[in-house]
């Protein structure tokens, strides 16, 4: 039986007659959670989402409180900004696509209330070039939000004044990485900036504090306001609280976006429950829980995870939980909450080749290990997988992996690399059978 | 400079920087897409106007044309078809979307770069994941979105759209 969906984002998704326009929003009760977080006290707004133990959705799943708690408007005589990642360019992942396409005032309601939580006046939202639809649906939404005094000056005569401005991206992968994406605000090429000293909170756009937060984040945050933050942390489980939107693509016969309360549903459960299973009846081979950048899952491994009674147990794939925890517990992470699925008939140096041209083409090129690794990696996949395999490539390739991670200026080290290693890991026969 | 832009044309680059009060550099890239969608490509004029605009060196915004794959340099096909390469797309198919719509449009090439049509009518090219991985394989042309692209048939339609 398929486990149901709990739509709280994903509510008035793909709904006959839901419109993007604002009219239709304030129909189903828009911008209601506006007004009451607009009488509330900022401090109390950031306590609720302390309390809901919201995780952010871009791929680290850092505490969206603690990362707001950061940043003091009391203590600070700098601007304190806010950034909305609409950049959504990792492999695998389709969520924020369809908020954007589809419900985009929920993501400006999400913004302003979490701009007026944090004291913010002026906030952008990078959404990814290859939006233009989505980009001009998200100015037209704001446009509108400012002709009802949502978004503005004097917002709701409550003395709060705010401006959101859209900025597109232009193809570049990297400016998803939040210093990236600030650097390419400033009109600059995105190099990641080096932490510390150049976190966000302190050192942000325009060297002044920034809060850097995925649209789903947003998003959520207006539900927190409309629940409260202890309800809502009663949905999913604790320190994994909320709903989460999945994207399923690859070899199942029903790819999709579903949106599932955090760990209410096993990995089986989704790709034979929710996507009717495997194309073509074949046998699963492999999964790519959270994005491309996640460590990728043999179908037939076994993986330690704690019990009811904290006692560690072995289980298959099919039964791990989908949620934060677990799946860091498991060695790979839920990530952007993009599964990629791969079947039997499925040659994985063919489809690590492929990962590998997308980290080559998209190392911006300041670190050396970054730079020159990723071309090296694609290099020797390359020639693994076209009849040149030497013996010993299987273990060069993950020399060269080994030394991209943990040396580099920002987090796509690690990103171009954990895919290597772990599918060396997971499947090194096939790698060493290239050399035969 | 020999290039006359139209006042319609220049009022939205000044709207642009409006968006960026604390720094005219901000809108370099918006600057760009304007450009480009009014003129097909940056040429070494639009670097040095927007250069000038935005108070800053021509380098500053020739450094990003060469960054940001978005941009070019040069002139492309009427209709610019971008199909998805990446792992879910691939898996879905889009190699023989890709070869599809290089046999369906004459366009010629190394497959690695963008391949246009004799008559400049089409350039199709790959692009990384576009972010709708569900409903592989996907392309964009122009600026209009596809999905599931896995017929022949289905890609001479959408072409008859773009003539
Ligand atoms: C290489 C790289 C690419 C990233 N791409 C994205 C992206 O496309 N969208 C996104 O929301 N976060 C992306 N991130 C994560 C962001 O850096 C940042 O952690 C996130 O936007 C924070 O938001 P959250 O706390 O709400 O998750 C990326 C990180 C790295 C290292
Ligand atoms: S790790 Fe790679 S992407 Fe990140 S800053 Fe270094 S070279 Fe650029
Ligand atoms: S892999 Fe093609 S859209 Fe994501």
């Amino acid at each position: 039986m398929a486990v149901a969906e709990r739509r709280i984002l994903f509510k008035h998704i793909d709904e006959p007659g839901y419109t993007v326009d604002i009219d239709c929003y304030l129909k189903h009760g828009g911008y209601e959670d506006l007004k009451k977080a607009i009488k509330l006290e900022p401090q109390f707004i950031k306590d609720e989402v302390k309390k809901s133990q919201l995780r952010g959705r871009g791929g680290a799943g850092f505490s969206c409180g603690v990362k707001w708690g950061f940043i003091d408007a009391k203590k600070t005589t700098k601007p304190i900004y806010l950034i909305c990642n609409a950049d959504e360019s990792e492999p695998g992942t389709f969520k924020d696509r369809q908020i954007i396409h589809k419900d985009p005032h929920q993501l400006i309601e999400g913004m302003i209330i979490s701009c007026f939580a944090n004291s913010v006046h002026l906030a952008y939202l990078y959404i990814r070039g290859e939006f233009p639809e989505g980009a001009r649906i998200l100015e037209k939404a704001i446009a509108e939000a400012k002709a009802k005094n949502f978004l503005g000056k004097n917002i709701l005569g409550a003395g709060y004044d705010l401006e959101i401005y859209v900025h597109r991206g232009a193809g570049a992968y990297i400016c998803g990485e939040e210093t990236g994406l600030i650097e390419s605000i400033e009109g600059k090429r995105p190099y990641p900036r080096i932490k510390p000293p150049y976190f966000p909170a302190v050192l942000g756009l325009y060297m002044c504090p920034t809060i850097v937060n995925n649209v789903e984040t947003l998003c959520n945050v207006k539900h927190i306001v409309n629940m409260g933050g202890e309800a809502y942390a009663r949905i999913g489980k604790p320190n994994n609280t909320g709903t989460r939107l999945i994207g399923v693509s690859g070899d199942v016969k029903k790819p999709g976006y579903y949106e599932f309360e955090c760990g209410a549903i096993t990995l089986g459960e989704l790709i034979y429950d929710v996507c009717g299973g495997i194309r073509n009846d074949n046998k699963l081979k492999a999964v790519i829980p959270g994005g491309s950048s996640s460590k990728v899952m043999r179908a037939d491994g076994r993986y330690k995870v704690k019990g009811a009674n904290s006692e560690m147990t072995e289980i298959g794939l099919n039964d791990i939980p989908m949620d934060f925890d677990t799946f860091a517990a498991v060695g790979t992470m839920s990530g952007s909450g993009g599964v990629i699925v791969m079947d039997e008939t499925r040659d994985m140096v063919d489809c690590i080749e492929n990962l590998s041209e997308f980290y080559a083409h998209e190392s911006c090129g300041q670190c050396t290990p970054c730079r020159e690794g990723a071309q090296w990696m694609k290099k020797i996949i390359h020639r693994m997988n076209h009849g040149h395999a030497r013996k010993e490539d299987t273990d060069l390739l993950k020399n060269v992996a080994d030394n991209i991670a943990g040396r580099t200026i920002c987090a796509f080290g690690e990103a171009c690399s954990w895919p290597v290693q772990s599918f060396i890991a997971a499947f090194r026969n096939e790698f060493e059978a290239k050399a035969k | 400079m020999s290039i006359s832009l139209t006042p319609d044309f220049e009022k939205k680059l000044d709207e642009a920087i409006t968006h960026y009060p604390v720094s005219k550099r901000s809108a370099a890239l918006p600057l760009l897409h304007l450009w480009q969608e009014q003129f097909g490509y940056i040429s070494d004029e639009a670097i040095e106007f927007i250069a000038k605009k935005l108070e800053v060196q021509s380098i500053h915004i020739l450094e990003l044309v060469t960054f940001y794959p978005m941009f070019r340099r040069e002139p492309i096909g009427k209709h610019h078809i971008k199909v998805c390469r990446t792992l879910s797309c691939a898996l879905g198919g889009a190699h023989e979307a890709h070869a599809c719509m290089k046999k369906l449009t004459g366009a010629q090439g190394d497959d690695h770069g963008p391949c246009t049509s004799p008559d400049g009518k089409y350039t199709v090219e790959y692009v990384e994941c576009l972010a709708s991985c569900g409903t592989a394989p996907v392309m964009m042309i122009n600026e209009e979105f596809y999905e599931n692209v896995n017929s022949e048939e289905k890609a001479k339609e959408l072409l008859k759209k773009y003539q």
